[in-house]
């Protein structure tokens, strides 16, 4: 049977929609890179106020948390099949190395089984090169968790345009 | 004033987020005072899953500098953060347990909180490369 997917129509590349209506997202500079069927590629480019280190320049590891965090709720939003709110239950990030210093962070997210009130998910997070990530992420999201959720209504908001 | 206030100055993305440090008869405590920029959700209105995440990590960093005596900071290996209520418009507070402190690597536990200590928002544990 054809899946249906309630954001289809936001499929697609620069979908800044879903980190505009997330004040931090705007304060931390992330982009949308491009939202496709279950999975989502978002990023925030390099700034010297997100190092951790300072004697190294290394982006803080908590910033990838932000970014995966973001990157999984919005592959969570593509894979539903009608618009419901999420809220993340747990996620959990290895950090595989250092990001180099200076690069723009990108992070990629796969909704790869959704029940009906649970979506599990995992991504990864790369400066260079994809096959190269310096983070890997799991988390798991619950769907139906509030009332206004930002990307819902940022979606609904995008899907009206 | 403490080590770890000292440091945590010099972190910029600490300061970002706008963090700092307290300290009671128990230990340390982090502190994440409410600010526009660290919101997630504007309706209900939230402190971003993120931030809250970044907290916990950067104030298990901070206990863990507050034990040594090296300058180096603490590279976290892994961190995994559980979403227990949603963290409202309010200061959120947090406080860390070293569970064990080898020689070279350090496992830490944080929970963050808000007005009740009783009813924490968040709980994380990671272990860092020392």
């Amino acid at each position: 049977m054809e899946e249906k997917y309630v954001v289809e129509g936001l499929f697609g590349e620069n979908r800044n929609e879903v980190v505009d209506s997330v004040p931090h997202c705007v304060a931390i500079g992330m982009k949308c890179v491009r939202l496709d069927r279950r999975t989502a590629t978002l990023m925030i480019p390099y700034r010297d106020d997100l190092v951790g280190d300072p004697n190294r320049g290394v982006v803080f590891g908590g910033v990838i948390t932000t970014l995966l965090d973001q990157t999984g709720g919005a592959a969570t939003l593509c894979s539903l099949s009608e618009f419901s709110s999420m809220a993340t239950i747990d996620l959990r990030v290895d950090y595989l190395r250092a990001a180099e210093p200076g690069l723009d962070l990108y992070g990629f997210a796969e909704c790869y089984k959704r029940t009906h009130s649970i979506a599990f998910v995992r991504g990864k997070a790369w400066d260079r090169d994809p096959d190269d990530p310096f983070a890997h992420y799991i988390a798991t999201y619950m769907l139906g968790a509030n009332q206004n959720d930002p990307l819902v209504e940022s979606a609904e908001a995008g899907l009206a345009k | 004033m403490s080590r770890a206030s000292e440091l945590v100055g010099q972190i910029p993305y600490a300061k970002f987020i706008g963090m700092g440090v307290d300290r009671d008869a128990r230990g340390l405590i982090g502190i994440l005072p409410l600010k526009d920029s660290n919101i997630g959700n504007r309706w209900l209105p939230a402190v971003h899953g993120g931030v809250i995440g970044s907290f916990l990590e950067m104030t298990a960093i901070l206990a863990l500098l507050d034990q040594g005596d090296g300058d180096r900071i603490p590279k976290p290996i892994n961190f995994s953060t559980d979403y227990l209520r949603s963290a409202g418009p309010h200061q959120t507070h947090g406080r860390a347990e070293i569970v064990k402190l080898g020689r070279r690597i350090a496992n830490v536990r944080v929970v963050a909180y808000q007005e009740d200590e009783a009813r924490p928002v968040a709980a994380g544990i990671g272990n860092f490369l020392v």
